[in-house]
């Protein structure tokens, strides 16, 4: 790894993180873009805008999470000491509320009165639906027809919540198709619309601005390290689909050269069956939704289908920043797989007390294994990105349990 | 002279706007796609706009979404679209052939490959729809073998921009006739009119206008202020399902001739 490499320099004005990243969108997009990046990078200085920011993240969001030393899993695995980030316990139940609270409060002061987004699990979808009734903005959410199936309840709550469902029917019908009708819905109505992205990818200045909003969560966690163990962890993990709440631990510890930062992909049935979402493991560059990154793609250039038993994982891309950090050395990414993550699961219920979404079990999985390894004064700190409520009947069926 | 300036020069000193089709490869019938580009020039076709089949196309609606994925479905890909402009070129050495499409296939191909198995094939430019102005860097080799490089221009796309756009424009300069998604049924002819004049006054290249072209009626409104008039989605949703290659070259037949008659009977406005 270069030394040398100041990680906090990055995107450039071009949004380019090395060779990853940028702005690989159609013509029409270009203004949008350029007038949204103008928006972001004045607000982020401007500080009534992050005053109101602040409070909203305090009062609504519940922030600070806390750090949590899971003692009787550590003792368990043996090894290191495992210490969660609780994401989990924030307002609606994971990280991506740190992003739609900011996009948000964006879009209220660019004076759109019209936020669509894209969800695959109907994570993002609930915290765009939240933070849209709480400003009074009209909110409409595109969603994979799989996924809707999939995920009835989260699509239940978005509609209690007042935004409307639409349903994607074309390609594969999950979180890719959503996410190219969203453009394509943003495209059309540009001038009164806002888009809120649920990830650290698209087109710049997305992999930035939503990295922004999470980055909270590292910031938080290095301080919380240092005051209640005196120390930064030895490792970092957290899982990676799209990759913001594994950025957002990240971020505050690139240039902390001793901290060594492992993501957790979706390894699905195994990396070798075809089966999974581990585009940073098994992918290669390519463009995809509007950035340069890490893509899963045949020898024609066609995206494929993935597959993760979490379906917040499951996405053929990966912002452009991990991918920069992959090829820089700073990050390794591995997989975890769809078994692996419910041993996780359960060993965590059964341990701590905690029902962790499945995207998460792939990070408490990695974060075991790498404990395992390590000697009992190291500390690995794992992003425990969400809680699990939403998954219970994915686990139920699965195990053939009927509820 | 390439093969694209020499058709906008026959144009223009003709006084005819140009008639530029667009087919996705491979849509509806994988084994006939140079017999529907034939088709295409005898019913009056000037370019060829060719569509290679990308799993992701933004910023395309849902006729050319579908025509995409049925060609994926045939097994379409980019040496397949490559052999047919091949086939077609073997036996029409004028027309001037656009392939259109996403920036993956190309960068999963290799730019410097792509661009000698294109310029062997015949191929004479490429738009790449996702890849604006700023990232253009990475066709640099494309250009080094001779491909022009078709830009798009919208109505969102700010002055500064559009004199940049204008400035690096090469083949043609494709407006976009509205802020959406191809295949959409609303146009503002009078606005585009406006906004056309001013850049057929400013590029160098000629300029072609389309999204929402779909008629007769509504190629006729654009020809008379723009260099050609791109005609995509409402073609490409007349083809499909068509039984077989007659029946291809029919419908294309059926479809473009109106459309050609009434590009014909309007004289263009000098630019």
């Amino acid at each position: 790894m270069n030394k040398t490499v100041d990680f906090n320099a990055y995107p450039d004005t071009h949004g380019r993180f090395g060779n990853y990243g940028g702005s690989y969108v159609a013509e029409t997009l270009m203004a949008p873009l350029a007038e949204l990046t103008e928006a972001y990078l004045r607000l982020r200085e401007d500080p009534a805008f992050v005053a109101e920011l602040d409070r909203d993240l305090k009062h609504y969001v519940g922030r600070p999470s806390p750090i949590y030393h899971a003692e009787r899993l550590s003792r368990y695995v043996g090894g290191a000491r495992i210490v969660f980030k609780r994401e989990d316990l924030n307002h609606t139940g994971a990280h991506k509320i740190n992003n739609t609270v900011g996009q948000a409060l964006v879009a209220r002061w660019m004076g759109k009165p019209r936020i669509i987004a894209e969800t695959g699990a109907g994570q993002h979808g609930v915290a765009s639906a939240t933070v849209a009734a709480r400003l009074g903005l009209k909110c409409v959410v595109y969603m994979g027809a799989v996924d809707i199936e999939r995920q009835k309840i989260n699509v239940y709550r978005m509609k209690l919540l007042g935004a409307e469902v639409v349903p994607v029917t074309s390609g594969s019908k999950t979180l890719k198709d959503a996410l190219n009708e969203a453009m394509r819905d943003w495209v059309t109505n540009v001038a009164d619309t806002f888009y809120i992205i649920g990830t650290v990818a698209g087109p710049h200045p997305y992999p930035m601005m939503v990295r922004d909003f999470n980055a909270i969560v590292g910031r938080e966690a290095r301080a919380q390290m240092l005051e209640e163990f005196g120390r930064l962890p030895d490792v970092l993990t957290a899982c990676v689909g799209g990759g913001s709440n594994a950025i957002g631990l990240f971020h505050a510890f690139l240039n902390d050269a001793s901290v060594r930062i492992v993501g957790a992909e979706a390894a699905g049935e195994g990396i070798a069956t075809g089966h999974h979402a581990a585009s940073l493991a098994a992918g290669r560059p390519g463009v995809l939704h509007g950035n340069r990154t890490y893509v899963l793609c045949d020898d024609n250039g066609q995206i494929t289908e993935t597959h993760s038993i979490s379906a917040g994982l499951d996405y053929p891309g990966v912002g452009p920043e991990h991918a920069f950090l992959k090829d820089a050395g700073r990050a390794q990414y591995v997989g975890v797989t769809d078994d692996e993550a419910m041993e996780a699961f359960h060993l965590l219920a059964r341990q701590e007390g905690i029902l962790a979404a499945l995207e998460s079990s792939h990070a408490v999985a990695q974060a075991m294994k790498l404990a395992r390894e390590m000697s009992k004064d190291q500390i690995v700190l794992c992003n425990l990105s969400g809680r699990g409520d939403k998954d219970v009947h994915t686990i139920a069926a699965r195990e053939g349990v009927e509820v | 002279m390439s093969r694209i300036d020499r058709r906008f020069a026959e144009l223009e000193a003709a006084g005819r706007t140009g008639l530029i089709p667009f087919v996705t490869a491979g849509d509806p019938l994988p084994e006939h796609v140079a017999a529907l580009m034939h088709a295409l020039v005898a019913a009056g076709a000037d370019v060829i706009e060719l569509g290679v089949p990308f799993s992701d196309p933004m910023a395309d609606g849902p006729v050319i979404q579908h025509a995409s994925e049925r060609a994926i479905a045939n097994g379409v890909g980019l040496d397949d679209v490559l052999r047919a402009v091949a086939e077609f070129r073997s036996r029409d050495g004028d027309t001037p052939v656009v392939l259109m499409g996403y920036l993956n296939p190309v960068e999963i191909y290799g730019y410097a490959r792509f661009a000698q198995a294109a310029v062997r094939a015949g191929v004479d430019g490429v738009l790449l729809v996702d890849c604006p102005l700023e990232e253009a860097a990475v066709l640099q080799a494309l250009r080094d073998a001779g491909l022009r490089q078709i830009m798009l221009a919208a109505p969102t796309t700010a002055p500064a921009r559009m004199a940049q756009l204008c400035e690096a424009a090469e083949g043609f300069l494709y407006y976009v006739s509205f802020a959406g998604i191809t295949g959409a049924t609303h146009l503002d002819i009078e606005d585009i009119a406006m906004r056309v004049a001013d850049i057929r006054v400013r590029a160098r290249a000629p300029v072609a206008v389309g999204f929402g072209i779909r008629d007769a009626a509504s190629a006729q409104a654009i020809a008379g202020f723009a260099d050609a008039v791109v005609i995509g989605s409402a073609l490409v949703d007349r083809l499909a399902g068509a039984a077989d290659a007659a029946d291809m070259v029919e419908r294309a037949r059926v479809f473009l001739a109106p459309i050609r008659a009434a590009l014909d009977a309007h004289r263009k406005q000098q630019g």
